[in-house]
């Protein structure tokens, strides 16, 4: 089984910086996520949009993952904002009530529209 | 105040501040006509005193009196006036003009009028105070008016129907003291599938609890539009109650959000009674602390979750069922509440009558006959329907029942990180066509992995030796995934709501969702402790799944 199967990318586009996510977000997932989140904190871009249209599987610790994100964006006052989860990991951000403190659009185009 | 006297009597008040001077008839009359003069006197007047205290008749022209009224009534061409004296009042006066002949009054004349007198005074009075009883009678037909308008009005505050949630039966009843009511409860549908129940009872009684009903209600409602958690809820409401709500009243709030599929729920309370929970083994009460709503700003309130199973009751109920009274004055209250509910061993309850109904003939039995109720009632029941009763053997005695599952599938797996994909792709292939729709598989699949995980790294450890096993078994009506590990001691937790905000705040470990994860996405779950032939513990988790399944998928945010 292969086991690192997640990759994190960075783009920018109107004045914010998007973080495509692949794969799968577990354990395995940690040190690239957090490189991704520190190059995107180092940008001038106040708003971070975390793209999940090619996650595949988020599991327990992958949810921990992204509650380190939000408690980072917060402390460094960015705004983090999720696009295309799929109906059940939308159903799980709403179960952890992580759908209370990140804003979930339903696709870029969406999320890049918002103020 | 005053009134007219047709066919010749005048009128006179005797009641408060009018003109100084008569409002009298302009020109001078011919005695032959018949005619209504108002005209009034004023309470210093000297003639009223004198009117009182002269039984029958008076000579107009042989008074000396500085009088205005007594100038008034010689300009209206009135020789003799008759007061008309009810128990110490002057409610009219018989004025005559002079005679047609221009003789003086004769003395049979004079008793005539005495007699008149003396009958039309209590004739006068009672025709009075049937008049003043219709206009207080109309005055209260317009109040009870308005108060049948303001029962209606806060009737549709009320939710009009009862939710519909499939394996749940939802019941409720409201009931005012007065023609209003400060009691109130809703019902709440979150985007996620979510249920809301919120009830609550409002100081007081009648119109003014009425009104603080109707603006707390519309707070809750925004309030649920913002936040899901019932604790931010009910923070939000008396937030934004606390400025407006009139001094020494405040509202008391249950607030629970329910997860219809699989029973989880949450609560918070704002001082109102606390939820019985009545199961199998008994009555539970659900506590959460918080202040009414309304007393105070800045306040938090205590979340605090429990899980209804299949055959579970919740019952919600305002003040008026503990604190009414019987004719002896004693009190209904908690003990006799917790004694009449189903599962208590007292309660002789039948079963066939709802909770609500069997409550209210309990009531009306402590009561009695005639009972004024003292404070609105009002109950609010959840019931957990009983799962079907699945492969019974119709040969068993009857009650007996046992499910019949066959092995769909068994296989074990290492304790290697990554494996639990390999389990939840392994589960998912065999029951993809069981469990539909899709979203219910993705529920499936992210509790076998979690289960997987925690088997691994909790029970085994992550020794690759240790093997996890997974069984996938069929009965009729349910589907069960047996998860099992091998590492011996460590009990598994049960789930509790990991807090979110302690996590953001970086107060807790960011981790420790697995557990309640897979709370969430079941219809059950159960945790097995056994011994294995070599003397170690295992744990079993068995994750359960109704083959027909209801979608409470989440809405397109």
């Amino acid at each position: 089984m292969a086991q690192h199967l997640f990759e994190a990318r960075l783009r920018q586009e109107s004045g914010k910086v998007i973080i495509d996510l692949y794969g799968e977000i577990n354990a395995f997932a940690a040190a690239d996520l957090d490189d991704a989140f520190t190059q995107a904190e180092a940008s001038d871009c106040h708003e971070i949009l975390l793209n999940f249209a090619n996650v595949e599987y988020i599991n327990s610790t992958g949810i921990a993952l992204i509650v380190g994100l939000v408690a980072r964006a917060n402390k460094k006052q960015r705004q983090l904002v999720i696009c295309c989860l799929s109906d059940h990991y939308q159903e799980i951000f709403h179960i952890t009530r992580l759908s209370e403190y990140v804003t979930i659009y339903p696709s870029e185009a969406a999320a890049l529209a918002a103020a | 105040m005053f009134s007219i006297f047709r066919k010749s009597w005048k009128a006179i008040t005797d009641k408060p501040t009018p003109p100084p001077e008569a409002p009298a008839s302009p020109e001078p009359q011919t005695p032959r006509q018949v005619q209504a003069v108002e005209f009034v006197i004023a309470p210093n007047d000297p003639l009223l005193a004198y009117f009182l205290s002269t039984p029958g008749l008076v000579e107009i022209d042989k008074l000396v009196m500085e009088s205005p009224a007594l100038h008034s009534l010689r300009e209206a061409g009135v020789k003799i006036s008759v007061p008309l004296v009810s128990q110490g009042e002057l409610i009219g006066l018989l004025n005559l003009g002079g005679r047609r002949s221009e003789q003086e009054y004769s003395v049979d004349d004079r008793r005539l009028l005495q007699t008149l007198a003396t009958q039309a005074a209590p004739a006068l009075r009672v025709a009075q105070l049937a008049r003043q009883q219709q206009a207080e009678a109309r005055e209260r037909e317009r109040l009870e008016q308005e108060l049948r308008v303001a029962r209606i009005i806060q009737q549709t505050l009320l939710p009009k129907e009862l939710p519909d949630l499939p394996g749940w039966k939802v019941a409720a009843h409201w009931q005012p003291a007065r023609a209003v009511s400060g009691d109130f409860y809703d019902f709440i549908t979150f985007p996620d599938g979510k249920f809301g129940l919120i009830a609550g009872d409002v100081t007081d009684k009648g119109v003014p609890a009425a009104l603080v009903m109707a603006t707390t209600r519309s707070i809750l409602r925004s309030a649920a539009e913002r936040y899901s958690s019932p604790g931010r809820i009910l923070a939000h409401t008396n937030e934004l109650l606390c400025p407006d709500i009139p001094a020494n009243m405040f509202v008391t709030c249950l607030c629970i959000v329910l997860d219809p599929a699989t029973g989880y729920l949450r609560l918070a309370n704002a001082g109102h009674n606390l939820p019985m929970h009545c199961t199998a083994s008994g009555v539970q009460e659900l506590h959460a602390t918080g202040m009414p709503l309304g007393l105070m700003p800045g306040m938090t309130y205590e979340e605090n979750e429990s899980w209804l199973q299949p055959g579970d009751s919740l019952l919600i109920y305002s003040d008026g069922l503990v604190e009414a009274h019987n004719p002896e004055r004693d009190m209904f209250g908690f003990p006799r509440l917790r004694q009449c509910l189903p599962c208590a061993p007292e309660s002789g309850w039948r079963g066939d009558t709802t909770l609500i109904e069997y409550l209210l003939d309990r009531l009306s039995e402590f009561t009695g006959p005639g009972w004024e109720q003292e404070d609105d009632v009002t109950f609010v029941t959840l019931d957990r329907l009983p799962l079907p009763e699945a492969g019974v053997d119709p040969g068993a005695s009857a009650g007996a029942k046992f499910e019949a599952w066959e092995t769909l599938a068994e296989f074990a797996l290492p304790s290697e990180p990554g494996n639990e994909i390999t389990a939840m792709n392994l589960v998912a292939e065999v029951v993809r066509d069981l469990i539909q729709p899709p979203v219910r598989l993705d529920r499936l699949k992210t509790a076998v992995a979690e289960a997987t995980m925690n088997a691994m790294e909790h029970g085994n450890r992550y020794q690759e030796e240790l093997l996890v096993e997974i069984q996938v078994l069929l009965s009729p009506t349910r589907l069960a995934v047996h998860i099992t590990d091998h590492g011996g001691a460590n009990p598994i937790p049960e789930p509790e709501s990991p807090d979110l905000e302690a996590k953001l705040a970086g107060l807790q470990s960011p981790r420790g969702w697995g557990l309640y994860l897979i709370k969430n996405m079941v219809d059950e779950m159960n945790i097995r402790v056994g011994d294995t032939e070599h003397g170690g513990t295992h744990h079993t988790v068995e994750l359960i799944f109704n083959l027909k399944g209801d979608d409470h998928g989440p809405a397109p945010v």
